[in-house]
């Protein structure tokens, strides 16, 4: 610094001086928990240099409601209807994942009728959450017709849980070595209906959003998330598959009859952009959709004759052990660490969903992006809050 | 007006009692503040929905509190987000109303017992006027509870309101 | 593709008394258990050896194991010892697809794991639950602070199995 600057400085007054020093601050700015964008209570906090995203903390727990407290104090069947209550939009396949669980720690075999009505149920669930996290993707970026589309085919989808089991959203359905009730006699023919019902509205959504210019432009390239990065974090489900790693528990960690059936896992390829970007992610879900719709169409013409209730035991006490069990659930991976002291109630369950992991790459993602993509990476990674918190 | 519309057009005036003609436009749109707790957030999406239509009875989620006249407590009221609930209440303009949907927010639902974490019912913080019981409740049945809170708005008589007022500071 | 056993071995010949033992008397799925203060070393080796290559943390679950004897002192007072908290780690190799399951058991008194968040960046969140509802220490935790339950919150941690509920948090009652 040469002399005359120094003489300068030195005649600054003392706000003057902290002014020369360019001392910039991080603005932090507090989004949620009531937020129509985040999905739920979740509440984040933004460190921002302008526009440009510094940091993302997200604080969880506004709708922690004590799953593994309650599962410790009830009975192995008590606790299946608080197994749906965790992820809202996946119950079925919490119920399907629990009672795999502890099928495993019991070693019973259930009847093959049962097994593939589970299997038709769960992909029937995946559509419906898919279409929600599709339908509210499209309205986080601004686009509110896709939302009412999806939601009217996740209406029939609905109507058909509700004439199996009476119930829209949490089913308390699929229940330890069986099932709560048989289908219902129309449940074969109406579903076959929906299927070819549905299959051309995947090519409606596409011409509506997918292939969106604006929707392209907020999502391709945005929050890109590479693979060795998504392994290590642990993510599962699509966001794993959109980064290019094809890892389907479905496939490599089989469970129930999945080994029968003939479907794809799709994998992103970077169409509109780079591999495992958010355009990647929305679009994985809408393979899957299809890919789901396969299987059912299998497994609908399929299903075995027998009873879905001769296998329930009457009184469930799994010998002492423990048993870590997992499955694909619409998220991801959806495991249940379950411990047995011989009891009729599980000494210890641990669950690990999907959205609670998936969201630990939130800051990952975000960083060095605008504010308004925060929205566009938050609803890609599709997380409940139900799970996040448990 | 529709119907109506031809009947009055030479510069007509209808007579109301001011009661009922407050009462009719608050009950006509009751914008409810963008709130999802829980599992009943999604049947209170499903019924603004395509199929239910939460529209047709004026009501049109507002992103922020200020703007609103109804928050639908949707699920379940946690104690890290009571304080916030209570907060959003508080930042309503008068006249507010609450309708408390599903059993997690009318008691605490199947978390009564060892919900740790769990407000057994939002009415310990807040006023409730319309209680829909479900877990989580059909759409049908919010609908329903949201007809009560109209006919509760339409018996709402504000001399009734200001005659107590004056016996409170007397 | 390794069995728990080939596993077990390995470790052994590597980590010495480090490496407890192989509980295999489980009806599902066997366990290792190994020393809380040498797990992460131990998940390290487990994850950048060429021959195992676990590169994912499947879950890790904090349990208390309430094991605890009540032993009466002789002035006529009784306290519970011997009581431990232990964490799982399920981990697998998505390349050689095995499994192998660890456990670590530290005294309740003092419940230090030395933490694996920066071998596996997914253990960070589980370490935080298991902090917060178990009260297991994690030491090198990059961020242990409470995730779930607020973080003002002073009444325990509540899945320990002699958890009470305390009668009001901010005012709000919390009892039924």
């Amino acid at each position: 610094m040469s002399i005359e600057v120094e003489e300068k400085i030195s005649k600054l007054t003392e706000v003057q001086k902290r002014g020369n020093g360019l001392r910039t601050e991080h603005m932090v700015l507090n989004m949620g928990p009531q937020h129509p964008s985040t999905h739920g209570v979740l509440r984040l906090e933004l460190e921002l240099e302008g526009e440009i995203i510094k940091k993302v903390i997200p604080h969880i727990g506004y709708l922690h409601r004590c799953f593994e407290k309650h599962a410790e104090a009830m009975t192995y069947p008590q606790v299946v209807p608080y197994t749906d209550r965790m992820d809202y939009l996946g119950a079925m396949y919490n119920e399907f994942g629990y009672a795999v669980a502890v099928e495993k720690l019991l070693g019973i075999q259930v009847p093959e009728r049962v097994d593939y009505i589970r299997v038709i149920m769960g992909e029937l669930q995946r559509i419906a959450s898919h279409l929600v996290a599709l339908g509210t993707y499209g309205l986080d970026i601004g686009a509110f017709t896709p939302f009412l589309y999806c939601f009217r085919d996740r209406e029939k989808i609905l109507n058909l849980f509700e004439i199996t089991c009476g119930a829209r959203l949490l089913y308390n359905y699929i229940w330890v070595g069986g099932l709560s009730h048989d289908i219902h006699p129309d449940f074969v023919r109406l579903t076959k209906e929906f299927v070819t019902y549905f299959k051309p509205n995947i090519k409606e959504l596409n011409d509506l959003l997918t292939n969106n210019k604006i929707f392209i432009d907020r999502t391709a390239n945005v929050g890109v998330l590479p693979k060795e990065t998504a392994i290590n974090y642990g993510i599962s489900g699509p966001n794993l598959r959109a980064s290019g790693f094809k890892w389907d528990i479905r496939k490599d960690d089989t469970y129930s009859v999945y080994n029968k059936f003939d479907f794809d896992i799709p994998v992103g390829q970077g169409l509109m952009g780079t591999v495992g970007d958010c355009w990647d992610r929305y679009y994985l879900r809408v393979q899957e959709m299809e890919q789901s719709l396969r299987i059912i169409e299998q497994a609908i013409d399929q299903i075995p004759e027998g009873d879905v209730s001769s296998a329930i035991p009457k009184r469930i006490k799994p010998p002492v052990g423990q048993v870590y069990s997992r499955v694909e659930n619409p998220r991801g991976e959806l495991g249940y660490f379950i411990i047995s002291n011989g009891g009729t109630s599980p000494f210890r369950v641990k669950v690990k969903g999907p959205s609670f992991v998936n969201l630990g790459i939130m800051d990952e993602l975000s960083r060095g992006h605008m504010v308004a993509d925060i929205i566009a990476i938050l609803g890609s990674i599709d997380i409940v809050l139900g799970e996040v918190d448990r | 007006m529709g119907l109506l519309d031809k009947q009055f057009t030479n510069d007509s005036i209808v007579i109301a009692k001011v009661d009922d003609l407050l009462n009719w436009a608050r009950l006509s749109s009751l914008w409810q503040v963008g709130f999802g707790l829980a599992c009943c957030a999604i049947e209170m999406m499903a019924t603004s929905a395509s199929h239910y239509d939460f529209d047709r009875f004026g009501v049109i989620p507002r992103p922020s509190p200020r703007q609103s006249d109804v928050i639908i407590i949707s699920g379940t009221v946690t104690l890290k987000m009571a304080t916030r609930i209570k907060r959003l209440y508080e930042q309503m303009p008068d006249p507010k109303y609450v309708i408390s949907m599903g059993s997690c927010s009318n008691s605490g639902g199947p978390y009564w017992e060892h919900g740790y974490h769990v407000l057994k019912g939002v009415d310990r913080i807040i006023p409730v006027d319309v209680y829909v019981p479900g877990c989580p409740p059909r759409p049908e049945a919010l609908l329903e509870g949201l007809l009560k809170l109209q006919e509760k708005i339409r018996n709402h008589s504000s001399r009734k309101l200001i005659n107590s007022e004056v016996k409170k500071s007397a | 593709m390794k069995t728990a056993q080939d596993i077990f071995n390995i470790l052994k010949e590597k980590f010495g008394n480090s490496v407890l033992e192989l509980v295999s008397t489980q009806p599902v799925e066997p366990f290792i258990t190994v020393n809380p203060l040498v797990v992460n070393k131990i998940c390290l080796f487990l994850r950048d050896n060429e021959e195992l290559l676990f590169d994912n943390l499947m879950n890790l679950s904090g349990v208390d194991d309430a094991n605890g004897k009540t032993v009466k002192a002789e002035d006529g007072t009784s306290k519970v010892e011997g009581a431990t908290l232990s964490v799982y780690y399920h981990i697998e190799s998505t390349s050689l697809k095995h499994k192998v399951v660890l456990k670590v058991s530290a005294p309740v008194e003092k419940p230090d794991v030395e933490s694996v968040a920066l071998i596996w960046r997914h253990a960070d969140w589980h370490e935080r639950e298991a902090y917060d509802l178990i009260g297991l220490n994690f030491l090198n935790h990059p961020d242990l602070r409470r995730i779930l339950m607020p973080y003002d919150w002073e009444f325990g941690h509540p899945l320990r199995k002699d958890y009470k509920d305390p009668e009001f948090y901010l005012g709000m009652k919390v009892p039924y």
